[in-house]
């Protein structure tokens, strides 16, 4: 293979993902208070961030409330990492859209990040248009080395000019490893009490109107930085054509149109359009390429720059080598188009709910009482999937008992009972009001709350609930019987989901009942803090009837052993070294087939040993 | 830009893909060059596919291989090998674990139906793949050695077969980045892995 010759020293550079890097760049710019609510592809960033000598870190219950304690720390002068997804962006949006006015005391760095393509979300919103609407500005990483240089330069500038600065990155920057060099790190800036400034921070009209003012005159000043920032970099090349691009789109760029003329764009708002008209004048044609939306190409537009953009480029999903190669062969820039070879189908791997998942026997009771189920945001929202088929919507965090009441409100000719399924942490996070206006509109609806005591989905942080936070210096646990009975629910039950026939009555008694009432399904996660691992349980080959019920509860452990009954139907398989022991396929099973090792071997003896 | 090297890495979550890409990224890197690699994170825990990018060379931009342009391909899995054996560009490499994982029975019934699991995944790859496949028994390798989660380090150990790298730098990566109780036995599947993949690819 034809290998090129690398440099022979070693480079004094470190591997990281963007969301490593961007914590050390908060590091290495003294930045004191992290504060976030985790959610994918941003939740690295507080973790590594926590670990750092003298800084100090929280998971908040949800985004507004992270953005909020991060607005207090920041007015004592201390300076502050607050990180989010996108949509939670939309969460943090209310004291947001105000803080831009008042300005900061300590730098504030707000990290959004985008998940383009959707590989972990509901939506694939674009922050940008966010910070814009909000009059701050944006930075836009390309690689790991700019995710840290942006980041730490962003707290000196956040105070410079008095704003929240957002940094943006997409999943490829956060998930994507590059070389970086890092910089000395700073002694954490900590202020030293809350700054009283009435005039600044109490928004109320006769104060917040010269605070619009001000934000107003700050764009201006914004603007200018950016049309002299070398991190808006021109690169003036060919004249045939210039291109306008950010973020991750800027690499596949470069590496298929070294030649061509740039403005690799790391601040697009405010947009640099002095930068842009130079690229313009300068060649014949000035194509703008971005992931999502057309951004800066409505940004270039807006100042009278004549570019094209969105006609070759898709506007949803992911770019990557070969969109970027197609769309830059439509515009007459490349001779050929890139070939995406196509290739065999092969069976699908999905994913599912883990061997063990204590959510597995909640949907299994709530399938047998064939229940309308409302979801929300977490590992649960996989029982849509088959086998389980047992969610019928997902929206948002906390939506799903919002609509539960709507509709046991609307419906005027009932078929199924009305069961909203919500985690533990989403719960926290924006499902107390809803389950208020269960109880005040006395909708007829049940709540589950399925607690497995974590954060599951994003990889097991703590809420709450759990008893702990990321410093593991706090020790209150907010237990959610405690929650639910303060908003005046009168029907609550607590269930064992690994106990799947008392689950059932248990589901059962609370949909009987008039009104509101709640189901705590209850059990630690599988997977975290700990991986579960109990007695495994094996299938009895000669008294499977092939019934199918195992294979029904869509366990990752349970396969087909590719043997067949008499009558021709397939025998199950446990997989020993995925099962947990958690024994709900032995207890739908008909035919006593599944037992643990333990007692398969007391019964048969030595022949377990396959 | 044909001075980069781009390797791709495919399998189930659980098998190790993410620690391979680490190492491999790391190796790369004492070697001198410029390194990026992608990879999703997140639903994978449950039981998906896997795939990891890994780009080496002076300068690398993209974190992502263009499609159909692997210099090799590891497989973890013989399945998925498949399923990605049209990434693999003309006169390139697949070398792939013959170890076949069969996804949970439950989620195929309804949906899926008609697609079974393959009962040759390597073979059929030999006529989607436009470079050369070679199986290698990593399952088996690493029974021998005593240890079923060494198969990625055979794999490894395939793959520096096929790139100008020494096997100091190999070496001491494995040293540096497998947990210590491990360190000899994954030194070990290396060379059991190089050894296999020198006989057939060289």
């Amino acid at each position: 293979m034809n290998v090129p010759n690398g440099q022979k020293e070693k480079p004094n550079k470190v591997l990281q993902f963007g969301n490593e890097s961007i914590a050390h760049g908060a590091r290495e710019a003294g930045c004191y208070f992290g504060t976030a609510y985790p959610g994918t592809p941003s939740t690295e960033i507080l973790e590594i961030f926590h670990t750092f000598p003298g800084v100090f870190a929280k998971w908040a219950p949800n985004e507004k409330v992270a953005v909020e304690v991060g607005i207090g720390a920041c007015l004592t002068g201390t300076r502050v990492l607050c990180t989010m997804k996108h949509v939670g962006v939309n969460v943090a949006m209310d004291p947001l859209m105000t803080f831009t006015y008042t300005g900061v005391v300590g730098g504030f760095v707000l990290v959004a990040a985008d998940d383009p393509a959707m590989h972990s979300s509901q939506n694939e919103q674009d922050s940008r248009i966010l910070a814009k609407f909000m009059k701050v500005p944006v930075f836009d990483p390309a690689n790991s080395q700019e995710a840290h240089d942006f980041t730490k330069m962003a707290f000196d500038f956040s105070e410079q000019f008095n704003t929240f600065v957002m940094l943006r990155e997409t999943t490829r920057i956060a998930h994507a490893k590059g070389l970086v060099q890092l910089g000395e790190w700073a002694d954490p800036v900590r202020g030293p009490h809350m700054k009283r400034e009435i005039e600044r921070f109490v928004m109320m009209p006769n104060f917040a109107r010269p605070r619009h003012t001000f934000a107003e005159k700050r764009a201006l000043d914004l603007l200018d930085f950016s049309n002299n920032w070398d991190g808006n970099d021109l690169q003036l090349k060919s004249k045939k054509v210039g291109i306008i691009t950010a973020g991750v789109a800027s690499n596949y760029v470069q590496e298929l149109m070294p030649d061509a003329s740039l403005l690799k764009v790391g601040m697009p708002w405010p947009f640099p359009a002095e930068k842009a008209r130079k690229l313009a004048e300068h060649c014949d044609r000035v194509l703008v390429v971005e992931e999502l939306e057309p951004f800066m190409e409505e940004e270039a537009k807006i100042a009278g720059i004549n570019v094209q953009g969105m006609e070759f480029f898709p506007r949803e999903g992911e770019l990557d080598l070969d969109t970027v190669g197609k769309g830059l062969h439509e515009a007459g820039l490349l001779d050929s188009a890139p070939v995406v070879p196509v290739g065999e189908p092969v069976i699908a791997r999905p994913p599912v709910l883990c061997a063990g998942c204590p959510h597995r026997g909640i949907y299994m009771a709530l399938r047998k009482i064939n229940a309308d189920v409302y979801g929300d945001i977490g590992c649960y929202t996989l029982a849509a999937l088959p086998p389980l088929e047992t969610l019928h919507t997902c929206f948002c965090m906390g939506a799903s008992i919002g609509s539960a009441v709507g509709a046991a409100l609307a419906e005027n000719d009932r078929k199924h009972p009305a069961v909203a399924v919500i985690g533990d942490s989403t719960f926290y996070h924006s499902g107390m009001t809803g389950l208020l206006d269960a109880v005040a509109s006395e909708a007829n609806i049940t709540v589950v709350i399925v607690d497995n005591s974590i954060t599951a989905m994003t990889g097991g942080q703590q809420h709450p609930g759990s008893g702990t936070n990321l410093m593991g210096n706090v020790n209150v646990k907010v237990p959610i019987e405690q929650v639910v009975e303060g908003l005046g629910v009168k029907k609550m039950i607590v269930a064992d989901t690994y106990d799947y026939n008392k689950t059932v009555d248990q589901l059962k008694e609370a949909v009987n009942y008039d009104g509101p009432s709640v189901l705590i399904a209850r059990k630690q996660c599988a997977l975290f803090p700990k991986k579960r691992k109990i007695d495994p349980y094996v299938v009895v080959e000669p008294d499977c009837t092939g019934c199918g019920n195992c294979f029904r509860i869509g366990c990752p452990a349970i396969s087909t052993s590719g043997k067949k009954t008499k009558r021709g139907l397939a025998i199950a398989h446990i997989d020993p070294t995925a099962c947990t022991g958690c024994t709900l396929c032995q207890q739908v099973c008909k035919d006593d087939a599944i037992l643990s090792v333990t007692e398969f071997n007391k019964r048969h003896g030595e022949e377990v040993e396959a | 830009m044909s001075e980069v090297v781009n390797v791709l890495i495919v399998g189930v979550g659980g098998q190790g893909v993410v620690l391979a890409s680490n190492i491999l990224c790391e190796v790369a890197l004492r070697a001198g060059y410029d390194v990026k690699k992608s990879e999703i994170h997140g639903m994978s825990q449950r039981g998906g596919v896997v795939t990891s990018h890994v780009r080496f060379g002076e300068k690398v931009y993209s974190p992502l291989i263009q499609h159909g342009q692997a210099d090799v391909m590891l497989g973890f899995e013989s399945a998925e090998a498949l399923r990605f054996a049209h990434e693999v560009k003309e006169g390139g490499l697949m070398l792939s674990a013959t170890q076949k994982i069969p996804p949970p029975r439950g989620p195929q019934k309804k949906k899926l139906k008609g697609l079974q699991y393959p009962e040759t995944p390597l073979e059929d790859a030999k006529s989607v793949c436009k470079g050369r496949v070679v199986p290698i028994e990593a399952e088996k390798i690493a029974e021998e050695l005593g240890n079923p989660r060494l198969t990625n380090t055979i794999l490894l150990g395939a793959l520096s077969t096929g790139l100008d790298i020494s096997d100091d730098i190999w070496n001491e990566t494995i040293r540096a980045m497998v947990p210590p109780k491990t360190i000899e036995l994954n030194l070990a599947a290396f060379a059991r892995g190089k050894a296999v993949a020198e006989d057939v690819v060289a």
